[in-house]
């Protein structure tokens, strides 16, 4: 299989370097491990390994530059994707401390079966609209339009709940989509509307306030939207259930609810 | 064949008994770190068909998605593997033959996919061929035709990632051939495209195939690359891997039933080629 350029890095060399990452990298976590749970005077330490939504991604950056500002030697970790993606790998047993969902759903079977401590808190609220490239290239202008199957339209999967709450909204107003993808979440979806390769997706509020420089929302009619509400939880494994409920707190203050305000989210 | 537990106790030959075990037993390191390298691979399918509804297995997997998700799965693997036979080797053998400039560096760029995440890929694949790419927009806006969102879209997208599987095998196959072979049929009045066709192509007829089972096997299992690109649509561009990702947030079972099904082509595939495959050309 290899030929004379290939055979001039030396085996030796390549396996030395992997050795010395793994080495690095090993190194890297035992450090972690052992501030892990050290106490800070906040009485909070460690790594707290937030699980949340993918629409609440810019949001949780803030959360997590806030907290740690607050919380000196403590580690904000966020992981974000689809919610039932995430309830799914919390039930596997995914080491993590806090959970924020973008639906009660996900949330709701979570509790069911026994993962959170405390009864979930609504922190934040969502409302759906339709994305679309700044010059608008298909002339969309209300949900009508995803009947039209002369339209590149998309929708998240509808195990999210951005996906969920978009056929809802869709059932309500009494059309049967036309769509041409199904995106595994509403950031995907949102960068597929961005780069111009959709003409519409329904998104949350939130969403196109975040891409605003690409693309612009479409309002969908009262009667038709959905309310999304954001329940947030600290887990029955967190590894750190000190730092988790520190965390939730935070979100749940004053100063949290000024970082969701800058984002567009709504009061629950 | 070798025998490795021959022990014929044959109490006439005793030291030169011992002096043969020595020399056929594999020393144990290597036994005990070839057996965890066996595990690696094991476990997971274990843990897989731990979780398998087996009862129920022959109704998820004939629903409508997972049928939809099969035949897509199939047409797109087979078609990005003809395509990447008639593309790539002619490359390899570019490659492994032709001097030119930059040679080392179109080396890079072909095998890059396989070390590339495939969504990078699908993202490049997507700024060069979607609809206001470099070349899928000035595509679209001539003749309407649209790869993003369509079956064909997945076929790219299989075929990126899939084809340097093929090149690699049929260059390294190229690069350990006897260049006097062809060198002798030029030298009797054989026109360049005849030595290819009768004296070269035969001679790497395994790699070709092994680089085709390969690329296909790549191309089943694609994930990244086809979701960005073609997007995830059921009966369009939802394959066998993009239904396992959708059912695994909702539909565990038919998640897991999927997988199996997977397991089951891929196995019975690479088990019919495992000759040509292990044997003849690594």
């Amino acid at each position: 299989m290899s030929d004379g350029a290939e055979s001039r890095v030396r085996p030796v060399t390549v396996i030395g370097a992997l050795l010395w990452l793994v080495v690095a990298c090993g190194g890297g976590s035992a450090t972690t491990e052992s501030t892990s749970g050290a106490e800070t005077g906040n009485g909070v330490g460690g790594t707290v390994l937030v699980f949340a939504a993918a629409s609440l991604t810019d949001v949780m950056a803030d959360f997590e530059a806030g907290f740690e500002a607050a919380h000196p030697g403590v580690d904000v970790e966020i992981n974000v994707a689809g919610s039932s993606s995430l309830g799914e790998q919390i039930l596997e047993g995914a080491p993590a401390d806090v959970f924020a969902s973008a639906n009660e759903t996900t949330m709701d079977r979570l509790v069911a079966e026994g993962a959170v401590v405390d009864p979930p808190r609504a922190f934040a609220a969502n409302q759906l609209q339709i994305a679309v490239p700044f010059d608008n290239p298909g002339g969309i202008t209300g949900l009508a339009d995803f009947a039209d199957d002369s339209l590149l339209l998309g929708l998240c999967i509808e195990t999210v709940p951005c996906g969920d709450f978009a056929r809802q909204a869709l059932a309500k107003a009494g059309i049967e989509p036309s769509i041409d993808t199904e995106e595994p979440d509403v950031r995907a979806l949102s960068a597929k509307v961005a780069s111009g390769e959709l003409d519409g997706g329904v998104v949350y509020e939130t969403d196109i306030l975040a891409a605003s420089d690409t693309v612009a929302g479409v309002v969908i009619q009262p009667e038709y939207n959905v309310d999304a509400v954001y329940p947030i939880a600290v887990l029955v494994d967190a590894p750190n259930r000190t730092g988790a409920r520190e965390f939730v707190a935070f979100v749940l203050s004053e100063g949290g609810r000024d970082i969701l305000d800058r984002y567009g989210f709504r009061e629950p | 064949m070798i025998d490795l537990v021959s022990d014929r106790r044959d109490p006439g030959s005793g030291s030169h008994r011992t002096a043969r075990r020595i020399h056929r037993r594999p020393p144990w390191p290597l036994t005990v770190l070839a057996g965890l390298g066996v595990a690696v691979f094991v476990v997971p399918l274990i843990g897989l068909a731990g979780r398998a509804p087996w009862t129920d297995l022959a109704r998820l997997v004939s629903s409508e998605t997972v049928v939809d998700a099969l035949w897509l799965s199939l047409v797109t693997s087979l078609l990005s593997t003809v395509l990447a036979l008639v593309l790539g080797v002619p490359l390899a053998w570019l490659l492994a033959r032709v001097e030119f400039p930059g040679r080392a560096l179109a080396r890079a760029v072909v095998t890059l996919p396989m070390v590339l995440p495939p969504v990078v890929g699908g993202a490049a694949l997507l700024f060069a061929l979607g609809r206001r790419g470099l070349i899928g927009g000035p595509l679209y806006d001539a003749t309407g035709f649209l790869l993003p969102f369509s079956i064909w879209g997945v076929v790219v997208a299989n075929t990126f990632v899939a084809m340097p599987f093929l090149v690699i095998t049929v260059g390294g196959a190229l690069a350990g051939l006897d260049p006097g072979f062809e060198r002798a049929a030029s030298s009797l009045g054989a026109s360049p495209v005849t030595v290819f066709r009768r004296v070269t192509l035969p001679m790497i007829g395994p790699a070709v195939r092994a680089g085709a089972v390969l690329a296909w096997a790549r191309a089943l299992g694609e994930f990244g690359a086809t979701v960005t690109f073609a997007g995830n649509l059921q009966g369009r561009t939802q394959t066998l891997p993009l239904a396992v990702f959708v059912a695994r947030e909702s539909d565990r079972d038919t998640a897991v039933a999927i997988s199996l099904v997977l397991v089951a082509v891929s196995m019975v595939v690479l088990v019919a080629m495992r000759d040509r495959w292990w044997v003849r050309s690594l």
